[in-house]
């Protein structure tokens, strides 16, 4: 995929219908893997990579990208076409300077899994069937791909990609993701329960704010967090609280515009499962206002927004909270 | 710092008798900012208002709370009078101590606790207002009436008397509504139709009407004075300026199997059809679910006989939309289903019938030209019984808990025809009870009693068994305390009356509140009672609640005459209190025009060149004030905050909760 991605990248760049090219590149360790801007060939030969460590979604990037003059080409994968698709809808990308190259994906690695294998010093990483040949200061070592694949890519909801001028590889469909499964074990605890469990894991936050940056649906030109006149800009926690505050209103924030992409849980450095609080508001969204993806459909309005006949009414949510 | 006047008032005892007033002012002078307080017996009377101006005047204030009842009331009153000493009027806030406080507390105490806390939340939002000034808006010069039916009909003649253009929206093919129906009226026992076809005459030939027949309203955006609505045209695969209404497709269609709704199904039509004869507009339609042609394609006698050339197969639905300054709604009742109330074996035999299928029976443009006849064999009833409130009055959740109003006197109407135009036949009334308050209408009733020899009983029928060629219908008599048995020939059951099903979906599209019943509540139930609380929507008929016809007449007369009153206005004084982007903040993406209800928001892309990245064009919100109504649907909808509402900013709503919570 690697080659086909760079002769691709190459030939638009030299015929000149793209002026730059978004991809990943190797940051100082094989699997510390960043989103990165190329404008040459030669760029792109010297650091140009996609491998099974490219987990980062390139899709918020283009905002910016897109600004600029002539056009930028994407590669994204699945996750990534629905996080662009939603930007789109939000009037935050230009379409028209974006070319768009759907690429294959079936699973990227958590490198926090393969450490767990205790696997350490990772060089690099190739795949053998069903399995990984991770490549280490000691050695090459092999695991079963289900056991270091990413959470988000075990519960991998589709393989379908939206809004994509030419496709590398094929197609794929929207799968029959169990991804719900892990809100229902939050929701099946009682209420003193999850108020512990979030308490307990929002307890690691260190307010880096870097699934604010990293998330594809927190695009604010001024971000409430930093704005002085919102009264909640201060960084420092001034109650043990105010962490979990930040996290509540993000996710109501992004409620009914967030993909599920996972891009907030795999930068977290504290590993606080973030995702799991926007995939409960995903799921109440579907129980509540019918089956709806973010990014799925680029003109549909999404359910928090739109108003229908059907909608439950607010009582809803007592009834819901268990709390009596 | 603003200087602050607290005005509280007793309003008689509806606050004094609850609220230590004396203690709220003596509690509010210590708040910030508070330069004066004051308590007097009626802060609304023009001695009231002199001590807030005078207050003004000679301390210098900035500011002014009063407590007392809701600002629905009064808060229009209070701006006046600070705005005549030359204070913004938007320096005025009014904390509500009387509804949200006095009025729902028993104990002085706490309601005076409470009464301070709202006076605070008001003093501290009153720190962060400041000047605004109302902009003016245009008014559109005609008006929207939803509903072809009496009411619909009599408002539309009235307004357009007045030299305005009208439309009516008719769901049904032809306007004329339930009253089309209806055989005599009581309690004068004139035919229906003869007073009401002139009527139906006058709107289709005024000039400043415009009937859209077979239509419904689709959606509705804007406000007061500037509606736009959409109005589905559905298609009557006829053309209607084409049709001459000469009715010789509706003899030639060959499918004669069609329920005929006019007559509620109890004999049948074409599938092309004209639904009576003095229809307005006289064009047929065509019913797609029935016709040959539009089901398989091989039929098009109707086309092949109309020699107009008005039949089009292909016509679709269409969507217009109009510019209206005002909306009526008389979107009229229906009888209730009578699933529930299968005791009266309504289901089992085709002779026991509601009163509106009664009044069909009985009509000379019924199903039977007027000739009374049981509908299961043709023969002529010997033996009548008539059930009241049914479905009326109801406690169990099957019936409605409102009385239906017209039931006891329409069944005393028939009961009386029938034993006009058949002496010989037994007439059985069951009620509750038999009410008649309105002008004549006892006196109708005893001459149906004493004159006519109907059998008033009072108490409930229990059962009607079909039996043969008879029902059986066993019932109390509780002034004799007596069980009855009458085999009876036939069995009209008084059916409840509801709003009809378009009301609630509509009540929505127009943002208008409904009671539980889904009747349209109104602005006042006593002082404006055709008004909705949503500003320049009005109400007429069953709409808004159970009546008879005179009652509707009135009603929508007087609907009628508030209308005009709004459309004699060149411009209407708009509301300050409007939404605004900060556009530094703005992100463009829209949310704020999806959830905004008036469509006031648009966006334009505007040069930010002092960014240092990226491109200076950036897409921002745009809100059009004049048609912005200060809803902050926007405001809390903006993820980044950068929408805000005049007079009521997020930093003022936020110091009012802080003053409440301190």
């Amino acid at each position: 995929m690697q080659e086909a991605m760079i002769a691709k990248a190459k030939e638009l760049l030299a015929n000149g219908s793209v002026s730059r090219v978004i991809g990943w590149k190797k940051g100082e360790f094989s699997y510390d893997i960043s989103p990165a801007v190329f404008e040459t060939a030669e760029q792109i030969d010297a650091d140009f990579v996609y491998d099974f460590f490219c987990a980062a979604n390139v899709s918020k990037y283009l905002m910016k990208e897109s600004r600029k003059e002539g056009k930028t080409l994407a590669f994204l994968k699945p996750c990534d076409s629905y996080s662009f698709a939603q930007l789109l809808k939000e009037h935050r990308i230009d379409r028209e300077k974006v070319y768009v190259v759907g690429i294959e994906c079936y699973g990227k690695a958590d490198i926090n899994k393969i450490r767990e294998k205790g696997i350490d010093g990772v060089l690099g990483i190739k795949e053998d069937g069903t399995n990984f040949v991770i490549d280490s200061l000691y050695g090459d070592a092999t695991v079963a791909k289900m056991d270091v694949y990413a959470e988000r890519c075990l519960n991998c909801k589709s393989k379908k990609h939206i809004d994509v001028d030419e496709m590398l590889g094929e197609e794929g469909d929207v799968l029959d993701s169990k991804r719900f499964d892990e809100v229902a074990k939050l929701e099946a605890m009682t209420p003193d329960e999850r108020y512990e469990f979030w308490r307990g894991e929002l307890s690691r936050c260190i307010r880096c704010n870097a699934c604010r940056n990293v998330c594809p649906a927190c695009t604010c030109e001024n971000c409430v967090f930093d704005n002085p006149n919102s009264d909640i800009n201060n960084k420092a926690a001034a109650t043990s609280f105010e962490e979990n505050m930040y996290h509540i209103i993000r996710a109501f924030h992004v409620a009914g515009r967030c993909t599920d992409c996972g891009e907030c849980s795999r930068v977290c450095p504290q590993n606080i499962p973030i995702h799991l609080l926007n995939r409960k508001f995903i799921k109440d969204i579907n129980e509540l206002y019918g089956e709806y993806q973010a990014g799925a459909n680029p003109e549909e309005r999404y359910p928090l927004v739109n108003f229908t006949f059907g909608d439950c009414e607010p009582s809803i949510v007592h009834k819901r909270g268990g709390n009596q | 710092m603003q200087r602050i006047g607290v005005f509280v008032c007793h309003c008689g005892t509806n606050i004094a008798a609850t609220v230590d007033v004396k203690k709220v002012c003596e509690v509010l002078k210590d708040e910030p900012g508070v330069v004066y307080t004051q308590d007097y017996q009626y802060m609304c009377s023009e001695s009231g208002q002199n001590l807030i101006k005078d207050a003004i005047k000679e301390h210098n204030l900035t500011g002014v709370v009063v407590c007392s009842c809701s600002p629905r009331m009064h808060e229009a009153t209070f701006r006046k009078a600070v705005q005549s000493v030359g204070l913004n009027p938007y320096m005025l806030e009014v904390a509500n101590i009387r509804e949200q406080c006095s009025w729902i507390h028993k104990n002085v105490e706490e309601a005076t606790e409470k009464a301070v806390i709202l006076g605070r939340a008001a003093i501290a939002k009153v720190h962060l207002n400041a000047p605004l000034v109302a902009g003016q808006t245009p008014v559109t010069k005609r008006a929207l009436v939803i509903g072809g039916g009496i009411a619909g009909i009599q408002c539309a003649l009235d307004i357009a008397d007045a030299g305005y253009q009208v439309d009516i929206v008719e769901k049904e093919p032809t306007v004329g509504g339930k009253m089309t129906k209806i055989d005599k009226t009581f309690p004068t026992l004139d035919c229906s139709s003869c007073i009401l076809t002139p009527k139906m005459v006058d709107v289709a030939q005024n000039e400043n009407i415009k009937i859209y027949s077979y239509s419904e309203v689709e959606s509705v955006k804007g406000f007061v004075g500037n509606f736009t609505v959409g109005i589905k045209r559905k298609a009557r695969y006829v053309k209607e300026d084409i049709c001459t209404g000469c009715g010789l497709c509706t003899e030639k269609c060959p499918q004669k199997k069609v329920p005929n709704d006019y007559n509620l199904g109890l004999d049948t039509k074409r599938a092309i059809y004209i639904p009576f004869a003095q229809a307005v507009p006289k064009v047929a339609t065509i019913d797609p679910n029935y016709c040959t042609m539009m089901k398989t394609g091989k039929c098009g006698i109707c086309s092949k006989v109309c020699s107009a050339g008005a039949i089009d197969y292909t016509q679709k639905d269409e969507i217009i939309e109009e510019q209206y300054g005002a909306i009526v709604v008389a979107t009229g009742y229906n009888p209730i289903k009578l699933d529930a109330y299968e005791e009266f074996g309504y289901s089992q035999s085709p002779d026991v019938v509601t009163s509106l299928e009664f009044e069909r029976l009985m009509s000379a443009s019924g199903p039977n030209g007027g000739h009374l006849v049981r509908p299961s064999d043709h023969k002529e009833p010997k033996t009548i019984v008539f059930i009241q409130c049914v479905g009326s009055r109801s406690t169990t959740e099957c019936g409605k808990p409102y009385c239906s109003k017209i039931c006891c006197m329409y069944t005393c109407k028939h009961a009386m025809l029938c034993r006009e135009k058949y002496p010989d036949t037994e007439v059985y009334v069951f009620y509750i009870d038999v009410r008649t308050p309105g002008k004549n209408y006892d006196e109708f009733f005893r001459r149906a009693v004493e004159e006519y020899n109907v059998h008033y009983i009072k108490g409930m029928v229990g059962k009607v068994a079909p039996s043969g060629d008879k029902l059986k219908v066993q019932a109390s008599d509780l002034l004799n305390n007596e069980q009855l048995h009458i085999d009876a020939d036939m069995v009209v059951l008084a059916a409840a009356i509801e709003a009809d099903k378009s009301a609630r979906p509509l009540a929505t599209l127009l943002t208008a509140s409904m009671d539980t019943n889904d009747f349209f509540t109104e602005a006042h139930a006593k002082l404006r009672p055709v008004e909705s609380p949503t500003a320049g929507v009005f109400l007429a008929g069953c709409a808004q609640g159970p009546k008879d016809i005179p009652e509707t007449v009135t009603q929508a007369g007087a609907c009628a005459s508030k209308v005009i009153g709004l459309l004699a206005k060149d411009h209407l004084v708009g509301n300050p209190c409007v939404a605004h982007p900060d556009e530094m903040m703005c992100n463009g993406c829209s949310t704020c025009a999806n959830v905004c209800p008036y469509g006031a928001i648009t966006y334009e892309n505007k040069d930010f060149s002092r960014r240092k990245d990226g491109s200076m064009m950036r897409r921002v919100a745009q809100v059009n004030p004049a048609v912005c109504q200060g809803c902050g649907c926007c405001t809390v909808a903006c993820p980044s905050g950068a929408m805000d509402l005049y007079g009521f900013s997020t930093k003022q709503i936020m110091a009012e909760v802080d003053a409440i919570c301190k």
